[in-house]
């Protein structure tokens, strides 16, 4: 019972928090409430028995990212977006832009609906396999990370370099050339 | 009373005595850090209030209680409210994961032994980390929606200092994780039992002495305390993110870094001096006092260092951070993976 009533306080306050995210016209709002989505998000993980996973989710996206997002709103000292120019010149607002943004949207509903109806209830393979807590724990989550995962581990790793010489690049032309 | 209630209330009982003492820890810390300082640079300190000064935590907290509640008038009204409570419930929570003593009986009150703190969590080292990594919003959010130049500087810099010394602080953690092999603070304790040699005890103080040299820097980094304490330079930023604050709002920061501190050392403790391990007082039941003298000594450590190194320049503490404290960190990461697959451990 307790149980039921804390998945859908979790929930409730991940999917309110997340829609006000883009609601807000203050960027700083928008960050304090996408970390109340993630921390949402985070007890869900822990009701799911995998506190690990949940505690990487604070320390990683609600801790680590998000102080980034809310360095880089600060530096830019943003605390309104300036509402008149962005509805005149903004290149976001051309039709063309809006459009293909509905079509993405459109895209993701229609995953998401055959996602939840393809899914298949796996908690009987997850019994047959030993308790939920042990597959979740650290250690079998790093085995699985290093052995059987460990190409796409790497890839990400290649990934997240080159996003981060390019940033170099940028940051470090200089404005003459 | 039967054992199920009685074990209920001696539960409870743990979780307020926890409290209480983290309450204390801040009020005590005030007037510590005052009177060594005061020993340090020769003179008294805090001599007015009670015997020998002792009761000044008490008087500083009535004046505040009384001093009338500021907002500036451009300040950001939500936000402004919110950073000092994120600060201080950070700080409280981030304890709830910390064990501070042995399973007892209580001297045969009850059945089973229960387990001294607040929560027993498998995943205790990484609870603590990420609790302790939301506290910096409060500063950051603090510095920003004051509206003033100097609380923004403040902000800034604590952000930026915290996610370069977060990274260093985590690898050191990550090395004692992989010689106890548990994220649970109280199997790495039970791992730290015993001694070598019959007198040297098996702290990981021992194993990982750069780890710890690591663990304790960036941990005053983390608590923003000088010679690290840039979010605060008085020369610099007036008083830096909490310029604009006042009243009970601005006292609850100061609450918030002494028990982020006491969270620091507590932890310390727990990975690297055997937590509540150590002769006499253990067999007698009384371990948790082992603890408190533990944590006291690298408290003090805190204090003395913040009365005699000089502050850094926020350049030299970037490059510190990122060129020498986390490379050194890495490095031991290496070493320890090494020397546990060469040596079997």
């Amino acid at each position: 019972m307790s149980e039921t009533i804390l998945f859908y306080l979790f929930a409730g306050v991940a999917v309110v928090a997340s829609a006000l995210v883009i609601g807000q016209r203050n960027p700083m709002y928008s960050i304090m409430l996408l970390i109340a989505s993630f921390g949402a998000l985070s007890g869900l993980y822990i009701q799911l028995d995998a506190p690990f996973v949940a505690m990487a989710q604070v320390i990683v996206y609600a801790g680590a990212i998000m102080v980034l997002f809310l360095f880089v709103v600060m530096l830019l000292n943003a605390p309104q977006e300036d509402a008149a120019e962005w509805d005149r010149a903004h290149p976001m607002r051309r039709p063309g832009v809006g459009r293909f943004g509905a079509l993405l949207a459109g895209l993701l509903i229609v995953q998401l609906v055959w996602a939840l109806i393809r899914a298949t209830d796996t908690s009987a393979a997850v019994g047959a396999r030993g308790d939920v807590a042990a597959i979740s724990s650290v250690r079998s989550v790093g085995r699985v990370l290093f052995t059987d995962y460990s190409f796409a581990f790497e890839a990400t790793s290649v990934l997240i370099l080159v996003a981060m010489v390019g940033a170099v690049l940028l940051a470090a032309r200089e404005p003459g050339r | 009373m039967d054992q199920a209630t009685l074990r209920f209330v001696v539960q409870l009982v743990i979780i307020g005595f926890t409290f209480f003492m983290l309450i204390n820890a801040s009020a005590l810390l005030v007037l510590a850090e005052r009177k060594i300082m005061g020993f340090m640079q020769q003179r008294y300190g805090p001599y007015l209030v009670g015997p020998h000064g002792i009761l000044q935590p008490l008087a500083d907290i009535l004046k505040l209680l009384f001093k009338e509640e500021l907002r500036p008038k451009d300040a950001d009204k939500w936000l402004f409210t919110l950073a000092p409570m994120i600060s201080v419930t950070a700080a409280f929570a981030a304890f709830a994961a910390v064990p501070w003593g042995a399973e007892t009986t209580f001297f045969g009150l009850l059945d089973t032994p229960v387990k001294l703190g607040v929560a027993d969590v498998n995943v205790a080292v990484l609870v603590v980390f990420a609790i302790t990594s939301m506290g910096v919003y409060g500063i950051v959010l603090a510095g920003w929606s004051s509206n003033s130049k100097y609380s923004l500087l403040g902000g800034l810099r604590s952000s930026a200092q915290m996610i370069s010394y977060e990274l260093a602080y985590a690898t050191a953690l990550a090395s004692v994780i992989m010689l106890a092999g548990s994220l649970s603070l109280r199997e790495v304790v039970d791992a730290q039992a015993g001694y070598w040699g019959g007198f040297i005890p098996r702290w990981y103080l021992f194993l990982q002495p750069v780890g710890f040299i690591i663990y304790i820097i960036a941990g005053v980094a983390e608590t923003n305390r000088a010679p690290f304490d840039f979010p605060e330079a008085e020369q610099e930023l007036v008083a830096g993110y909490n310029t604009e604050y006042s009243s009970v709002r601005f006292a609850l920061f100061p609450q918030a870094e002494y028990i982020n501190m006491t969270t620091m050392s507590a932890v310390a403790t727990d990975l690297y001096l055997g937590g509540w391990h150590g002769p006499l007082l253990e067999r007698w039941g009384l371990g948790w006092v082992w603890f408190l003298i533990k944590v006291g000594i690298i408290l003090f450590a805190y204090i003395w260092v913040r009365w005699t190194v000089p502050r850094y320049r926020y350049d030299q503490l970037m490059q510190f951070g990122w060129k020498w404290l986390f490379p050194a960190s890495v490095l031991n990461l290496i070493v320890t993976a090494a020397a546990i697959l060469y040596f079997n451990v």
